[in-house]
């Protein structure tokens, strides 16, 4: 197929169409399935993150060895698996949660086991920078392990956690995507069913389009925020 | 009164062991300005983290009124180490909370109510000189102005004792001079035990009653600041003492007598002492090394004499000199 059939006046026309009638509509749902996923993310990401580094030998709150060990051991298998295949792994684990391993609420599932590992090594990272002798002076005026993770670990990287969040977000978002390819909603789904099953690249490019800029607007909003909320700065 | 008994700590490394601490016993008499001085790597950050169980000693113990840190539990400690807070050479500030809630923080961890602690914050801004920057980051402050931050956070649990560990050498001399000026006055003020981890002779000059010199992990000397500086004993009190090197070296072809005039806050500043001896009693002194500064109007440091005229001009100028307040001489 040459390059002028893959772009007739016909394909345009029925680009413009889809974009009025279900991109909106698309548009969302990509949106609140990425927000939603990344935000259960990091509920279960972030203790695991403050673990992998209170739990260290000379952390503020050694764990044992093992079970450290297993804790990073489960993160890099989960990080190791194409997000494809844990797609496909976890259908049984979608139908369990929400009954269904097909539609945007099932996505969900597979967005958030494949979320949280990476969330937890951003949140590990973040806080590897806080300083630790700004941890030594709260330990010596008596704060106990739970407060300096509350009080002094997690507010002195806010905006490191931030530019991360920022960074799980648009992966999440890309993620969101392929998921169209099993059933998924949202932008993914339009692209491919349009672009790929029934040669309506116009479409598919519109698509593609709408995600570039949702990426630029959640980074943009990221990289503001951890700006604004450092003090370190100014 | 804080009793350190035979104090020993270990470091186990892949690099092999490191005794940081030797047997250190020492005693901290209450209300006093205790310097604990060494060179880099003697271990005094080690001794003063061991006061309050930051780093758990290998042996012995650390009594405070009576208390063996050592022996409470956790939660305890925790209580216990609010009256004995700490101030470090790198200030460790929040940097994401202002001043304000900075000194809030330990009160916080403490469970004073949020309106106290607010009140009792102003009131140490105050003290510390610093009303005006409540509201200010860490990052928006000096170095002087971010360590008085850290004193008044370091205040506002109330403390017997306050531990300051290197607390001054980040800053310029002018800011150090306020620094401890300000920790002098909060010990007279307020009757806190302060401990002053230092590297430098003239921080222990300028506001200690008792030093206690460490090397290797070791106490070499203890005793009362004018003594130590006056007579010092030990190798390494000699190196601090006199950094320029042992004086007593300098070559004596006349064969004068010699001796070392140490200045330990004698109000002299304002006189041409050695001057006013050559015209007052006909000594003409030979000065053959000073090294001396002034802190407000008081003189400290030490100078090496060379005394013509043998044994009875050498006892003349020794009367005139010690006659002045806060001097020591000797002969070398
Ligand atoms: N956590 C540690 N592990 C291994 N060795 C350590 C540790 N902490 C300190 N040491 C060693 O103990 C010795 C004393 O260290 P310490 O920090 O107490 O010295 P210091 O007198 O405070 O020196 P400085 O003036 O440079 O701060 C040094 O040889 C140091 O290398
Ligand atoms: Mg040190």
């Amino acid at each position: 197929m040459g390059f002028e059939n893959m772009f007739t006046p016909e394909k345009f026309e029925k680009a413009w169409q889809v974009f009025l009638e279900e991109m909106p509509f698309a548009v969302w749902e990509t949106f609140y399935v990425t927000i939603l996923s990344t935000f259960i993310a990091l509920l279960l990401g972030l203790p695991l993150g403050v673990l992998l580094v209170t739990g260290e030998k000379n952390g503020i709150l050694p764990l044992p060895k093992w079970l450290l060990n297993t804790i990073n051991v489960v993160i890099n298998l989960l990080r190791s698996v194409p997000f494809l295949i844990l797609m496909i792994m976890v259908i049984p684990l979608s139908r369990a949660i929400v009954g269904t391993s097909v539609g945007t609420v099932a996505t969900i599932v597979p967005l958030v086991c494949a979320a949280f590992p990476f969330v937890a090594r951003l949140v590990e990272s973040s806080l590897r920078e806080v300083n630790p002798n700004i941890i030594e002076a709260a330990q010596s005026m008596g704060a106990s392990p739970l407060q300096i993770i509350v009080k002094v670990m997690i507010p002195e990287s806010v905006p490191s956690l931030i530019s991360n969040t920022t960074i799980a977000v648009t992966t999440v978002l890309g993620y969101s995507a392929m998921s169209g390819a099993i059933g998924g909603g949202g932008l993914g789904q339009i692209a491919i069913n349009y672009g790929y099953y029934r040669y309506q690249y116009p479409t598919m490019v519109v698509a593609v389009i709408l995600l570039i800029i949702m990426v630029q607007i959640f980074q943009s909003v990221g990289t503001h925020l951890s700006v604004r909320l450092d003090k370190r700065l100014k | 009164m804080i009793e350190i008994k035979n104090l020993y700590k270990t470091f186990e490394s892949s690099e092999g062991r490191v005794e940081a601490l030797k047997d250190v016993s020492l005693t901290i008499g209450d209300g006093d300005i205790y310097g604990i001085i060494g060179m880099s790597g003697a271990g005094k950050s080690t001794l003063v983290r061991c006061i309050n169980m930051l780093e758990r000693p290998t042996g012995g113990s650390v009594l405070i009124d009576g208390k063996d840190m050592g022996a409470l539990p956790a939660k305890q400690l925790r209580e216990e180490r609010r009256k004995i807070t700490m101030i470090f050479q790198g200030f460790n500030l929040l940097m994401q909370r202002n001043c304000m809630k900075n000194i809030c923080f330990p009160m916080e961890l403490a469970g004073v109510k949020s309106s106290d602690a607010k009140k009792r914050a102003s009131e140490l801004l105050e003290l510390v000189g610093l009303p005006d920057k409540a509201k200010a980051y860490p990052a928006q402050l000096s170095g002087g102005q971010q360590q008085r931050v850290a004193i008044a956070r370091a205040l506002a649990t109330n403390p017997r004792v306050l531990l300051c560990d290197e607390a001054t050498s980040a800053l310029d001399p002018n800011t150090t001079h306020s620094v401890l000026s300000l920790i002098r006055d909060i010990n007279k003020k307020l009757g806190i035990t302060v401990i002053v981890i230092t590297h430098q002779m003239s921080v222990v000059q300028e506001i200690c009653n008792r030093v206690a010199i460490l090397d290797g992990g070791m106490v070499v000397e203890e005793g009362l600041v004018g003594t130590v500086f006056a007579s010092p004993a030990s190798a390494a009190a000699k190196r601090l003492v006199f950094p320029n090197g042992a004086d007593e070296l300098i070559s004596n072809p006349a064969c004068e007598r010699r001796m070392r005039v140490v200045f330990n806050g004698a109000r002299t500043a304002g006189t041409p002492l050695i001057a006013t001896m050559a015209v007052k009693e006909n000594i003409l002194a030979n000065i053959l090394s000073a090294g001396t500064r002034c802190v407000d109007d008081k003189v400290y440091g030490s100078m090496l004499l060379g005394i013509p005229g043998g044994e009875e001009q050498f006892e003349k100028a020794k009367t005139y000199l010690e006659s002045v307040g806060d001097v020591h001489v000797e002969g070398v």
